[in-house]
C-alpha cells in the first residue's frame, strides 16, 4: 500500500509541474519579449528607463566655499529655471521660484555658534527646496498633489495640485510658490519638452526627477562651474555625497523641526 | 370656445416664430465644418502607439495612464503590441509624429466642442515657432 501512495504522489506531482511548464515558459518569454527592445533602444534613442527604487535615497550636498568663489552666480538658478519653465515675474510678491539665493544667517537661523561661520555672513547662499525625509508639506496635502517617493524625492503632480496652498504654509523652508497669474507669458523662452505651470498651482524642485530617470544628475549639479553641489545617493556608502558627508561638517537647516532635510551645507 | 379663430391664428403664428430658427437652418444654413485632419507623414513612424480604432475612441484614457505612470508611479516606458518602446510623454511622442495641433488635434475637439486643458501647461512646440 506504501509503495504504491508513492508512486501516486511522485505522478501527481509530476502531472501537475507538466501541466503549468507551459505557462512558465510562456512568462519567461514574455519577459525577455519585453526586456529586449528597451535593452536596444536605449543606445539609440535617450529614453528614461531608470526607476524609483527605495534603495536610492537621492540627497545633495552643498560645499558652501566653492560655491562663493564666484560672486554673484547664479548658474544653477538659471540652468534650473530655464530647463522647468519657471516664469520670471520680477514683482516679489508673484514671484515663482524652484533655486533662491538667500543671506547666509537667514537661511541658518537657528545657527548659534558665535565665529563659526563668520566669513559666510551676510554671503548669500544657494537655497533648495529640502526634500525632507519627513516632509511637512505632503502631510498636509489634502488630494496627494504632493509625495515622497520611495526615493526620497518629494514629487509634485501638477495635474492633482487644486491650489489650497496648505502645503505652502506647511513648508517651513519657503520651497513652496503658488502660481496666482498665469505664468507663460512671464517665461522668456518656453521649453517645449518640460510643461509649464498653470493658474493657481503651487511649485517647486523636484531634484531633476525628469533627468534622473534618464540616468542624468539634475540641470543644476551640471550647471555648476566650481563644482559646489554634489548630487548622489545616500543609501550607498561609497557615494560621493557620503564621502563628503564623512570627511566634512555639514550643517542642515532649521534641523530643530524634525524634517531632516537631505540639502547639506558644507560651511 | 369664444374667439377660437383668432387664438388659432396666434398659436398658429406662435409656433412659426417658436421653430424658426429650426427651419431658417434647414434652408439657408450650411452644415459644421467637419473635421480634416491630416496624418502624419513621419517615413519612421508607420503606426500610433495602439490602433487607430482605440485611439479614436480612447486616446484621452491612455493618456490619463501615461500621465499616472510617468508622474505618480516614474514608469515612463510604454511598450507596443509591435513590441516598439516610447517615452510616455504628450510633447515628446505624441506631438512627435502628430506635430500639427491645429491640423490634427484640434481639427476634432473644435468639430465636437471641447476643450482639453491639456495645453494650458503642456507645451505645442510649434505654437512656439510660430510666435
Amino acid at each position: 500500500m506504501d509503495q504504491n501512495r508513492r508512486k501516486f504522489l511522485k505522478l501527481a506531482g509530476l502531472a501537475a509541474f507538466g501541466a503549468t511548464a507551459g505557462k512558465y515558459i510562456d512568462i519567461i518569454a514574455k519577459d525577455t519579449a519585453h526586456k529586449i527592445p528597451i535593452a536596444d533602444s536605449l543606445s539609440t534613442r535617450d529614453l528614461p528607463t531608470v526607476k524609483v527604487s527605495p534603495k536610492n535615497r537621492w540627497a545633495m550636498v552643498v560645499d558652501l566655499k566653492k560655491c562663493l568663489v564666484e560672486e554673484g552666480c547664479t548658474k544653477c538658478i538659471n540652468a534650473c529655471h530655464k530647463t522647468h519653465n519657471v516664469p520670471d515675474i520680477g514683482n516679489p510678491k508673484d514671484e515663482v521660484k524652484w533655486i533662491w539665493k538667500e543671506p547666509y544667517e537667514n537661511a541658518f537661523v537657528d545657527q548659534e555658534n558665535y565665529y563659526m561661520t563668520s566669513s559666510l555672513e551676510g554671503q548669500k547662499i544657494p537655497i533648495f527646496c529640502n526634500h525632507c525625509d519627513n516632509p511637512p508639506c505632503v502631510r498636509v496635502c489634502p488630494t496627494q498633489a504632493t509625495w515622497k517617493r520611495e526615493d526620497g524625492i518629494v514629487m509634485m503632480d501638477w495635474h492633482r495640485c487644486i491650489g489650497c496652498r496648505y502645503c505652502v504654509a506647511a513648508c517651513p523652508y519657503g520651497s513652496r510658490s503658488f502660481n496666482w497669474r498665469d505664468p507663460r507669458p512671464f517665461i522668456k523662452e518656453i521649453t517645449p519638452e518640460f510643461p509649464t505651470r498653470t493658474k493657481g498651482v503651487v511649485e517647486k524642485c523636484t531634484f531633476c526627477d525628469e533627468r534622473l530617470a534618464k540616468g542624468l544628475e539634475p540641470a543644476c549639479v551640471e550647471a555648476c562651474s566650481t563644482k559646489a553641489l554634489v548630487f548622489g545617493n545616500l543609501n550607498d556608502p561609497k557615494s560621493d555625497v557620503r564621502k563628503l558627508l564623512k570627511e566634512n561638517y555639514s550643517i542642515r537647516r532649521k534641523p530643530g523641526l524634525g524634517t531632516n532635510p537631505e540639502i547639506y551645507y558644507l560651511v | 370656445m369664444y374667439d377660437s379663430g383668432k387664438i388659432l391664428i396666434g398659436i398658429i403664428v406662435f409656433l412659426i416664430l417658436f421653430t424658426s430658427p429650426t427651419w431658417y437652418d434647414l434652408v439657408f444654413g450650411t452644415p459644421a465644418k467637419k473635421p480634416n485632419l491630416v496624418l502624419p507623414t513621419k517615413a519612421d513612424q508607420k503606426e500610433c502607439v495602439m490602433s487607430t480604432d482605440y485611439m479614436r475612441d480612447n486616446h484621452m484614457e491612455l493618456l490619463n495612464v501615461w500621465r499616472d505612470d510617468a508622474v505618480r508611479k516614474g514608469e515612463r516606458i510604454f511598450i507596443t503590441a509591435s513590441g516598439k518602446d516610447y517615452e510616455m510623454s504628450l510633447t515628446k511622442t505624441c506631438l512627435n509624429c502628430h506635430s500639427n495641433k491645429a491640423e490634427f488635434c484640434d481639427q476634432c475637439h473644435n468639430y465636437l466642442g471641447v476643450s482639453p486643458y491639456c495645453w494650458e501647461c503642456h507645451v505645442d512646440p510649434q505654437s512656439l515657432e510660430k510666435k
